[in-house]
């Protein structure tokens, strides 16, 4: 508008369908401080494409094959802000308000893709970015739990399905995700990944440990009040005298 | 229970429809020439004719547990002819301890060797009245079967309503609706004749569906026809990862179905199979008709890795109720999830169009 230089903005476009892709390279074409870096077809791509030069933004579909686009967010780095451009979901509509996520539906008027753009940068300048596994965690309906966990480690993506997580470990600002005589690390805290999982099937034993229930080979009394869980793989989890009276009430 | 003593109103109109019945009787007792005096007929044939109705209830169970249905007529006159001799035997067993009991009063002396002649006639009439209440209990079962009838068949018409009314409200699908207006916006600016030319398939698959939808039925070439445009529809949004296989014989064309049954199955494989691949693939539709029968097989890959998306059960479970709305235990529908694709069969009556 005026003569003033703004700064340019990075943005990644996410979304499965090539029509859908190609409105919003549109939209944002019109805006001139707008650089996009690339169009990606899927999660994998995006977080392939974000390795080489991290974006500021990422605008992005939600119902993708591969990764969907909560997964995809988890993946990026934590600072990068998130535009969800969906078609009609009223689960998501509802988890993007409760937890001030900018989104768009589509179909959408340019006007209203600058508008998003604008608040995103806004909150990234102003570092308030929801964290990605508490936003899916919203949008999931009521009663149902996380199926599967995405990590990261470089460009690599593991997708690590529930039932073989064997145990999960706090770690400064990380979780240790235990699964196949592996150990994963994920930035999120252990209290948000316990939140999105079936309390039936998990229980927090310990401030810094959860395990998977049928993973509970024996339990071991140790000092006063706290045991020791024996896991099936053999590996050895402290039980605090709160997961014991809570691993107590599940076993019977 | 018996119909007549399962409500209360119903015991005295019936006895009361029985006293013409203990009139004939106590006339032919006190006929002419057989020695009994008309109070004593009129005091044997008020009891014998009320204990009669009682027994002739029990006649109910017998009708109800031999119905005259394709080859069972002798096995249920076997048990008619065992219950009349039976019910008949007791009858008069009745009497004649009535008679004697009524014989200790000097007014009715000497009634039981008065009454003994007319022992044999006593169990004809026996066996007629077993008839009359055997005929009585067939007319009321007969009833009570129109009277199911029609309550089920109100029930079936309120569950098909029920399923249609759903299938409309599955037409307002948002989802679809607005993905594909994105696309038109899309294509706007990039490719107008293109934009325009979505426009129409769209507009048409809309109008399509909601004339479908106000039919009970359609021929299956009709339906097929709906499912194409609506994958038209989407091959704008999936480009070359939508591919579409369809292998109708001939005889098949013309068979009725309800409407919106394929359809919804179609978008499913294209929502929640295709989609869900990266590298797209190709929706397989089979429709053959042989021994009586319409099989339609629904056939898509879809990647076992990809987050599942809701509402997948239920569209199949719509499908699964309008079929059985129409054909109760004749309509087959299964569907399958095998490791990378996902399969649904379809079995109902090939029915043509009247």
């Amino acid at each position: 508008m005026s003569g003033e230089a703004r700064p340019s903005v990075s943005v990644l476009i996410v979304d499965d369908e090539a029509p859908a892709r190609a409105i919003l390279r549109e939209y944002l074409g019109r805006i001139p401080e707008v650089r996009i870096l690339a169009e990606c077809a899927n999660g994998f791509e995006a977080v392939k494409a974000a390795a080489e030069t991290p974006p500021d933004v990422v605008f992005l579909d939600i119902e993708m094959p591969k990764l969907n686009g909560f997964e995809t967010l988890e993946l990026l780095d934590p600072g990068v802000a998130a535009v969800f451009v969906t078609a009609y979901d009223a689960w998501a509509v509802k988890a993007f308000e409760v937890s001030a996520v900018d989104y768009v539906l589509k179909p959408y008027a340019p006007e209203r893709i600058a508008a998003a753009l604008d608040r995103a940068i806004e909150r990234r300048r102003s570092r308030v970015t929801p964290s990605p596994a508490d936003i899916a965690a919203a949008a999931r309906p009521e009663g149902t739990w996380l199926e599967r966990i995405v990590v990261r480690d470089g460009s690599r993506v593991h997708v690590i399905p529930v039932e073989k997580l064997v145990a999960a470990e706090a770690q400064d600002d990380y979780v240790g995700l235990r699964s196949e005589g592996k150990t994963y690390l994920k930035v999120q805290t252990l209290a948000s990944l316990a939140a999105s999982l079936d309390p039936k099937r998990f229980v927090r034993v310990h401030r810094s440990h959860l395990i998977r229930l049928d993973c509970l080979e024996r339990l071991e009394a140790y000092a006063k009040g706290s045991h020791i869980a024996i896991l099936t793989d053999g590996s050895r989890v402290p039980v605090s005298r709160e997961g014991h009276a809570r691993l107590k009430s599940l076993l019977e | 229970m018996h119909p007549i003593l399962a409500r209360p109103g119903r015991l005295n109109p019936y006895l009361a429809g029985c006293m013409p019945l203990a009139a004939i009787l106590a006339a032919l007792l006190a006929r002419p020439g057989a020695g009994i005096r008309i109070y004593e007929a009129v005091a044997m044939a008020v009891p014998l004719t009320c204990a009669y109705a009682f027994i002739g209830l029990s006649v109910w169970y017998v009708c109800r547990e031999f119905r005259f249905k394709g080859g069972d007529a002798l096995r249920s006159l076997v048990a008619h002819a065992v219950g009349a001799i039976l019910t008949s035997c007791i009858w008069v067993g009745i009497a004649a301890v009535l008679a004697a009991a009524w014989g200790l009063w000097s007014p009715f002396d000497g009634l039981l060797q008065r009454l003994r002649p007319q022992g044999l006639a006593l169990f004809a009439v026996g066996v007629l009245l077993y008839v009359l209440a055997a005929a009585l209990n067939y007319v009321l079962l007969a009833l009570e079967a129109a009277h199911d009838g029609e309550r089920r068949e109100a029930e079936l018409a309120i569950l098909a309503r029920d399923a249609q009314l759903a299938a409309l409200k599955a037409q307002i699908r948002p989802h679809f609706l607005f993905n594909s207006l994105n696309s038109i916006a899309a294509l706007a600016s990039a490719d107008p004749a293109r934009a325009q030319e979505m426009c129409v398939r769209l507009s048409d698959f809309l109008r399509k569906s909601l004339a479908a939808g106000e039919k009970t039925a359609i021929p299956l070439s009709e339906e097929l026809a709906l499912s194409r445009t609506y994958l038209d529809v989407e091959s704008l949004r999936f480009g070359d990862r939508l591919a579409v296989e369809e292998d109708l014989d001939e005889k098949s064309a013309a068979c009725e179905i309800p409407p919106l049954i394929l359809q919804p199955l179609v978008e499913n494989a294209v929502r929640h199979g295709i989609a869900s691949r990266v590298e797209g693939g190709t929706v397989r539709v089979n429709v053959v008709r042989g021994g009586g029968r319409l099989r339609i097989l629904i056939e898509n890959p879809f990647d076992p890795d990809s987050p599942s998306r809701p509402g997948a059960g239920i569209g199949l479970r719509n499908v699964r109720e309008r079929l059985a709305a129409r054909w109760g235990a004749e309509a087959l529908f299964a569907a399958k999830k095998l490791t990378d694709r996902f399969l649904v069969v379809i079995s109902v009556p090939a029915e043509k169009a009247a």
